[in-house]
């Protein structure tokens, strides 16, 4: 069994790739594209007569495939279904760093999945409270819900939108500029900035329309997600372009970091960078572009 | 006896003057006395070498048992004459102990398998073999080994004599009635026809076999008329659809593409990336797509590549079009926009295989290229390729023009993925060696990039653009961290095929293998 | 574990097996392989010690592998053993015989 770290609630996920975890070519080293985190699927992506298989396939997978620094999450199927409780079994034993709860529509639903996982830590001997949440919005209640699924449990790190059913249900297509999903996209970045978790923005599938994604994946970064769902290798490396932060951002982050950590050393909690009033509050954001930063091969330093 | 890639050949083999391989440029400076042909007089004036049949054109040519007949392979998968000639001199005429010299053999020419079993073909040269033939020969099945040959290799060979033709078949999508011939105008049109041009004029007969007769003269021809013995009318020479592609499409997979774009880095931070540099890349998936990035990388520089060679297809045509790249010398086509290009867009040449590779003329066009893009079936910590052998010990590749790029060129850059299936691509010992390691300079791969450690140049452009490499052992352990380490291969003692090196001695054998049986 | 009806998992895709296990007396394996000449050992191996694994004692199993990681192979085996016997939806022994 190849070990892989404790899951980080906190870390860079600029691009989460969809990938079936029934097709053996695909999920033995995905992880060479670069994608902050693998998304492999037991739910559409798996015929409804092959879950079984999907779920060994999945299992050797993540104890046999070294994914090094990518993180691994498992999309499980719906609380609706009659396969999703021995997906959170699979998902643990094996060591997933975390599980995608399909179609959420409440609190109730994170519970009702993190209780399974507890189990399964348990029965499985993980540490408890190891494998982390994140949970698909997917309908017009789910994106109404979106604080208290957001606060639901420890383990969430995020949530994510799933537009193809949501647009359906609000009965709209998908539009060059965005307004389809302008309400629901504010919500549930509202939802999580207020819950203090991260948020994703949904799948684009339209491969040969590059300059509708490039737009879209714009817009993402300037609404304030943290990062998309992405079908395809392919569209990676535009999604951490755009993600990726300014020289000038870089600097600044560095500079307030260093300073920080000197005065703090030196018993000061308010100072000034470049005459700018710097406190506390300004520390995370400072070391998130720097992660960013770093990532993106844009800072080699040592302060992350 | 060893020779320099470390490879055992049989003292049998080296008998004659045959070396065993002693590494890049050993023969330079050498000389050689070129073989001529002995071939029949037409002095008195005639209207037409028209005959009716194959058999008619092989009895006027003197065929006989024992012979050894040629081919080209410009109409690659789509080829019938090979199996058309064959057919008439065992079936027909009764021919027996006859050799197959082809540029290439392929998928097209599964039935020679047969004559191969049945005894009747005892001798194979060629570049390439695959499919049916392949097994068989891999099975011990053909008398004697089958000598493999570069492109370069091939006419080198023909010239020194040490294969001699006595019928040359020329496959041609158009001929007039005495045999200029052109790979256009026809209805089974292939472009270039620059491998047959040795043969044509080293071979003692040349019987032309063409399914679109055209007016006198045929002009300007690939193959003249001055060296025809025959001219031969069928219905159809090939098979369109298989002879070129409606057009060779950029890959879209983005393992390719990740590919491409690493080749494209390496290229651009070499010294030799400048204004008027040359280019060769293959039809491989990641081969062809590094031309897209290089595109980019050359506009950002604001210069143009100065001329490109190889087999062609429709990208590069399009640089040409598009102003990016002033010549295209070409000898084969592989799509139908280069079929269409050749000869007639400005700046598209044809020339011979021995023009393009041959490492014993005085010019060939390998010797001044800067970078070649070429794939491979394997590649060991020696930085050896195979391209010949499948990881099974069965023949099922080609060395073309891959040895000649590789060692002429100032820059080679192998792309291949870590693994393919169950197969490690990098791996400790080749099956067989059919370019050798000298003559490899950088490994890109979908799991890194790999320098041969006898370029510390390029090491130092390489870490100058801060491009990420890394040894090629650590490479070659990730890929068999993934797939397991490989079991050896077992063989017989049965030497199956001769590889020679480009420039005549020989590089590896290839024996029969024993295959593995799970009961 | 007890043979009880033919069952299959895999396909024939590239890097993937398909297996085929029936009922039988003792175990026979029916193996063809695209890497046969060099990996073909390994994969008897792999079967063999899965199926031993799974307590499965009378068992004919045909492998037909298209490239398959030795990870794929013991997926396929097991899923079609677990099937064979009606047992593959849920309370599969993650980590127990099957590892």
């Amino acid at each position: 069994m190849i070990p892989r770290p404790r899951p980080e609630k906190f870390r860079l996920r600029r691009t989460m790739m969809f990938l079936s975890a029934q097709k053996p070519g695909l999920i033995k080293d995905a992880y060479i594209y670069g994608c902050d985190s693998i998304m492999l699927d037991l739910e559409d992506a798996v015929a409804e007569n092959q879950k079984d298989a999907a779920r060994f396939s999945l299992y050797h997978a993540l104890t046999s495939v070294d994914y090094g620094d990518t993180e691994v999450i498992v999309r499980i199927n719906g609380l609706d279904t009659p396969h999703w409780q021995e997906d959170v079994r699979v998902c643990v034993a094996g060591g997933a760093d975390g599980i995608r709860i399909a179609k959420c529509e409440s609190a109730r639903d994170v519970r009702t999945v993190e209780a399974a996982v507890l189990a399964a830590e348990k029965e499985f001997v993980r540490e408890e409270g190891r494998t982390l949440l994140m949970a698909a919005l997917e309908s017009p209640k789910g994106i109404l819900n979106a604080y208290e699924i957001c606060c639901a449990s420890d383990r969430m790190f995020g949530v994510a939108i799933s537009g193809g059913d949501l647009r359906k249900s609000l009965q709209t297509s998908p539009q060059r500029d965005g307004i389809d999903m302008l309400a629901a996209r504010g919500q549930v970045i509202l939802a999580a900035r207020a819950a203090g978790i991260q948020c994703f923005d949904t799948v684009f599938t339209d491969l040969d329309d590059q300059e509708g994604f490039e737009a879209e994946v714009r817009q993402n970064k300037a609404m304030g997600f943290d990062g998309k769902s992405l079908i395809n290798p392919r569209q990676i490396r535009f999604v951490h372009q755009v993600f990726a932060p300014t020289e000038k951002e870089v600097r600044q982050a560095e500079k307030i970091v260093r300073a920080y950590r000197e005065q703090s050393a030196a018993g000061v909690g308010v100072f000034t960078v470049d005459g700018k009033m710097i406190d506390i509050a300004f520390i995370p954001g400072a070391e998130r572009t720097l992660r960013l930063a770093k990532a993106c091969g844009m800072y080699g330093g040592d302060l992350i | 006896m060893k020779n320099a890639v470390g490879r055992d050949i049989p003292e049998f083999l080296l008998k004659d003057g045959k070396e065993v391989y002693q590494g890049k440029n050993y023969m330079d400076g050498k000389f050689i006395k070129k073989a001529s042909p002995t071939t029949r007089r037409y002095e008195k004036p005639q209207e037409s070498k028209i005959v009716g049949t194959i058999a008619d054109a092989l009895k006027l040519c003197g065929a006989k048992s024992g012979m050894t007949f040629s081919f080209h392979h410009h109409l690659r998968d789509g080829d019938y004459v090979v199996n058309m000639v064959m057919k008439a001199a065992i079936e027909e005429l009764g021919l027996e102990d006859m050799t197959i010299a082809a540029t290439s053999l392929g998928a097209a020419h599964d039935p020679i398998a047969e004559y191969i079993e049945q005894g009747k073909v005892v001798g194979i040269q060629t570049s390439g073999i695959r499919g049916r033939m392949g097994e068989v020969v891999s099975a011990g099945k053909l008398k004697t080994p089958a000598v493999i040959r570069s492109h370069g290799g091939r006419p080198r060979a023909i010239e020194a004599g040490e294969v001699h033709i006595d019928i040359a078949f020329i496959a041609a999508p158009t001929s007039d009635c005495v045999g200029n011939c052109r790979g256009i105008g026809g209805k089974s049109d292939c472009g270039s026809m620059g491998y047959a041009m040795t043969d044509a004029r080293y071979a003692d007969r040349v019987v032309v076999v063409t399914d679109c007769l055209v007016d006198f003269p045929n002009m300007p021809a690939s193959i003249e008329a001055i060296d025809v013995d025959a001219v031969v009318v069928t219905d159809s020479i090939g098979d369109p659809k298989k002879i070129a592609s409606a057009a060779a499409r950029i890959s879209q997979n983005p393992r390719d593409l990740m590919m491409a774009e690493d080749v494209a880095k390496v290229i651009a931070s070499t010294p030799y990336f400048r204004d008027g540099f040359s280019f060769q890349t293959g039809v491989g998936g990641p081969s062809l797509a590094a031309n897209l990035f290089l595109e980019k990388f050359m506009d950002e520089k604001g210069i143009k590549m100065g001329w490109s060679i190889g087999g062609i297809c429709g990208p590069m045509v399009e640089l040409l079009k598009k102003g990016k790249v002033g010549k295209i010398i070409d000898v084969q086509d592989f799509d139908l926009d280069a079929v269409r290009s050749i000869n007639r867009t400005p700046g598209h040449y044809e020339m011979s295989a021995s023009q393009y590779a041959d490492p014993a003329n005085k010019g060939a066009f390998v010797n001044k290229l800067d970078f070649v893009v070429l794939a491979a079936l394997e590649i060991d910590t020696d930085f050896n390729v195979n391209v010949l052998t499948g990881s099974d010990g069965v023949l099922r590749g080609a060395p073309g023009g891959h040895p000649d790029t590789a060692a002429g060129s100032k820059c080679c850059v192998i792309v291949t993925p870590l693994i393919r299936g169950r197969m490690a691509t990098v791996c400790e010992h080749v099956v067989t060696v059919t370019t050798p390691g000298d003559c490899v300079d950088v490994l890109v791969t979908d799991y890194g990039i790999a320098v041969n450690p006898l370029r510390p140049d390029l090491i130092e452009c390489l870490d100058r653009a801060g491009i990420k490499h890394v040894p090629i052992e650590e490479l070659k352990e990730k890929a068999y961290s993934i797939v397991g380490r490989p079991d050896e291969l077992q063989w017989e003692d049965r030497v199956v095929a001769v590889l020679e090196a480009r420039d005549g001695t020989i590089l590896d054998v290839v024996r029969k293998i024993k295959p593995y049986t799970a009961d | 574990m007890r043979i009880e009806r033919p069952a299959v998992a895999g396909t024939l895709e590239s890097s993937d097996a398909m297996v085929t296990v029936e009922p039988g007396e003792g175990l026979s394996l029916e193996l063809a392989s695209s890497v046969m000449n060099t990996y073909g050992r390994q994969i008897k191996e792999t079967v063999l010690e899965t199926l031993k694994r799974l307590g499965v004692e009378d068992c004919f199993i045909s492998v037909v592998d298209k490239g398959a990681l030795d990870c794929t192979i013991k997926a396929r085996v097991e899923c079609a053993v677990f099937r064979s016997c009606g047992l593959s939806e849920k309370d599969i022994p993650w980590g127990g015989e099957v590892r």
